[in-house]
């Protein structure tokens, strides 16, 4: 017996005959099944965006209710000239660097190995995915032990092998990597689901014809599963550029954005400004220049990868 | 896979499910029977018993667990009032809600609240001022508690909040260690090592005894730990590092670069760890890896847990230029602004605080300073061992300075927390430290108070 992961087609077949003329009376139906979506979605997610845009024109406290003094720009003149601002910015970014190509491509190889196995298959499929279902609370538990100075697994391991390890949480240079080490154990499995039920799309046939043809494996891989798994890879990038922007779990639990504000990310700040400062204005301002910052790249990511699509 | 159409035996997936169906029913049937008024009046908010007592609090460990027992000794004493007591995790998460309970009308009747993050609360309105003369008919009076407790706790000579205890900063020793060390005096207490050059002997002495450290404070992935004990220092100096309500920044560079540069020196000698978390540092003195551990006096029951030998005492008066001074806080309890300002209500919240501050000797087993006097000043209290070593240290207590971004566990902690830390683990030059904790704090300083 074999699992097989089931993926829907990426295109269903057009329905043969099904008369234009009736797609208006399809309209009420849609709606009555939309609403209920649209009224969280309303309810949760665009009307406090609003109200967080309006809050960032007003100096908006926690502790006082009502919206506050009026502000105009204010907080966003006074974020742009912000150097924590644009340090804890940039310490999103560098941890979406640091993540995102192994996340992309160890996901890629897991998978393909995970594919080819025979024998346990479900396995390394289970071994692979089970760190994802853990929360980011227990993957911070396990790893702050494991980084611990002194006492820590990693710089006993280490220690034994002759190597002094630096202060793996402690230091600035290297907090950030340890955090993302930590990441890319934690989410890996998530790409490397959507890996393989890409894999399986590709059609066995294309692999026996071009064995038949003579390829090698390595060109097998080159030259048909890379390439068949373009679109798969687009999800991956875009999920993942947008996953590692979000990140702020595990620097508040591991470093709390230490040591010295070096993990500090800048939903982090968000929260410093707007819970701990109580300047829910100046946070809301800060939030809106990062959306503004995540819109933009994934703009410039889509069209990058439209472009690479086309040529394909 | 082959699914039978028909099982013919075990149990069908719809049985089972018809199953636990039934099963779900009759329980919840027989929760709703058992507790209906319970779950009427949670319905329809109503109270149906004599009065109620909501209480919040930020203690968990140790802590918790003493305040559980004592808890439950007020509610054997009043059986009529209906208490629910809520822990939340302290720090910021904790003075959030609690604003945020207060202002939308649903406050707890009693919360504690540090001492040093009571006064933002009054600023903000958010608490009901006490009346001296109330407070003495529920035997609260302010002579019944340790004065600079109380007054630390007056704003502009008013009422907001009845002080619990006070926690200090402390030195736990290693008892063995120490004796090994040669650095106990005949009767078993640790020699004063009251000067910087007295204390890194000790230090060194440890070290040889343990073969590892001779102490350890922890400042990776910790802020508030670091500050304490930079504040400590820095405070027997007579330093300060904001005034005028956070609005000025009067941090002294000699001073502070002479503290920095001590709490450097013990890292880069090797004497401390130069790298230690808090559970870390909790470890390695547990497991006798350093000889002395620094950090609040709530750890008292994590290492009789651990069954380690030793004892506390205050943290040294190294520097001499000022009276002794040591970073703490206290907690206390105070009462948020309640839609229900019934005088009935009001007084079942303050019998239930005196409850708690009757229990003194309870809270003060997990380590901390009462600021009760009747027990404090007590023969029971001075036999309590270590706790009685350190009681001293109440009455010099240097709290965190008052400013909207300051108090435990706030911003200013942890702006401060993050640069001595930095010092200490060698990245950050002890000048350097201070110049970032000057433009940081400025720029806190100039933004208007948003309370």
């Amino acid at each position: 017996m074999s699992i097989e992961t089931v993926t829907p087609r990426a295109r269903p077949a057009e329905v043969p005959g099904s008369p234009a003329p009736a797609r208006p009376s399809h309209g009420r139906p849609a709606i009555g099944f939309l609403l209920p979506f649209a009224v969280l979605y309303l309810a949760f997610i665009i009307g406090p965006a609003v109200y967080g845009l309006v809050m960032s024109f007003f100096d908006a406290s926690l502790v006082r209710s009502g919206l506050g003094s009026f502000a105009g720009f204010g907080n966003y003149a006074e974020a742009l000239q912000d150097p924590d601002f644009w340090s804890s910015l940039w310490h999103t970014v560098w941890f979406t660097i640091l993540t995102t190509p192994p996340l992309i491509v160890l996901a890629f190889v897991l998978a393909l190995l995970a594919d080819r196995v025979n024998r346990g298959r479900w396995f390394f499929r289970l071994a692979f995915f089970a760190p994802f279902i853990l929360p980011s609370a227990v993957v911070a538990l396990i790893w702050i032990f494991m980084y611990t100075p002194e006492l820590g697994l990693i710089e006993a391991a280490l220690a034994k092998i002759g190597i002094t390890s630096p202060a793996w949480l402690g230091d600035p240079n290297w907090a950030m990597p340890s955090l993302a080490l930590t990441t890319v154990w934690w989410t890996l499995g998530f790409n490397f689901i959507l890996y393989l039920a890409g894999l399986q799309e590709i059609p066995r046939e294309l692999y026996e014809a071009s064995a038949i043809d003579g390829a090698s494996p390595w060109q097998q891989i080159r030259r048909i599963t890379i390439p068949m798994l373009g679109r798969t890879t687009t999800l991956v990038a875009v999920l993942q550029v947008i996953a590692s922007l979000k990140v702020f779990d595990q620097m508040y639990l591991m470093t709390s954005g230490g040591p010295n504000f070096a993990t500090r990310s800048i939903l982090q700040y968000v929260y410093d400004q707007g819970f701990t400062n109580f300047r829910l204005g100046y946070a809301a301002a800060i939030s809106m220049l990062f959306f503004l910052v995540v819109l933009a790249v994934s703009a410039v990511w889509f069209s990058l990868v439209r472009r690479q699509e086309k040529e394909v | 896979m082959q699914v039978p159409d028909t099982p013919h035996t075990g149990l069908s997936r719809r049985g089972l499910l018809r199953g636990l169906a039934a099963a779900a029913g009759a329980g919840a049937a027989a929760a709703l029977s058992g507790c209906s008024t319970e779950v009427l009046s949670g319905l329809t908010a109503s109270r149906e018993t004599a009065g109620s007592v909501e209480f919040w609090n930020l203690f968990g460990g140790g802590d918790g667990v003493r305040m559980q027992q004592m808890l439950e000794t007020y509610q054997r004493a009043n059986p009529q009032v209906e208490l629910s007591a809520v822990t939340l995790a302290w720090g910021n998460p904790y003075y959030t809600k609690l604003s945020l309970a207060t202002i939308g009308d649903k406050p707890p009747d009693v919360a504690v609240s540090h001492l040093t993050r009571m006064k933002n609360l009054v600023e903000a309105d958010l608490l009901q001022e006490l009346d001296p003369a109330l407070l003495a008919r529920h035997g609260l009076g302010a002579d019944r508690f340790t004065p600079r407790t109380w007054e630390a706790g007056l704003v502009d000579g008013r009422v907001f909040s009845i002080p619990l205890d006070t926690h200090p900063f402390v030195m736990f020793y290693n008892t063995d260690v120490c004796e090994k060390a040669g650095l106990l005096d005949d009767s078993g207490a640790l020699a004063p090592l009251d000067s910087p050059e007295a204390f890194i002997d000790a230090m060194r002495r440890a070290k040889e005894v343990t073969g590892a450290y001779g102490g350890v404070v922890a400042f990776i992935s910790e802020t508030a730990t670091p500050w304490r004990i930079f504040q400590s220092f820095y405070s027997q100096l007579g330093g300060q590092v904001i005034a005028d309500q956070g609005r000025e920044v009067v941090i002294d560079d000699a001073k502070a670069t002479e503290v920095l540069t001590f709490l450097r020196g013990l890292t880069a000698d090797g004497l401390f760890p130069a790298a230690a978390d808090y559970q870390g540092s909790i470890a390695m003195f547990a497991e006798g890896q350093a000889g002395f551990y620094f950090q609040g006096e709530w750890e008292i029951s994590t290492f009789q847990t651990a069954k380690t030998p030793f004892s506390m005492t205050l943290l040294p008066h190294l520097f001499r230029e000022g009276p002794y001074a040591v970073q703490a806080d206290s907690h206390t309890f105070v009462l948020p602004r309640h839609p229900d300002d019934s005088p009935e209500r009001v007084d079942r919240a303050l019998g239930f605080v005196a409850s708690m501050l009757d229990q003194s000797r309870t809270w003060a087993e997990g380590g901390h300073v009462p600021s009760w006097q009747p027990f404090l000043e007590s023969a029971g209290y001075r036999e309590m061992k270590p706790q009685s070593n350190y009681a001293s240290a109440a009455e010099a207590a240097a709290y965190d300075a008052e400013g909207w971004y300051s108090g435990s566990g706030s911003n200013f902690e942890i702006v401060m927390g993050s640069a001595v830390g930095g010092v200490m683990n060698g990245q950050v030059a002890p000048a350097a430290a201070v110049r970032q904790v000057r433009s940081t704090l400025s720029g806190l300083a100039r933004t208007p108070s948003p309370i």
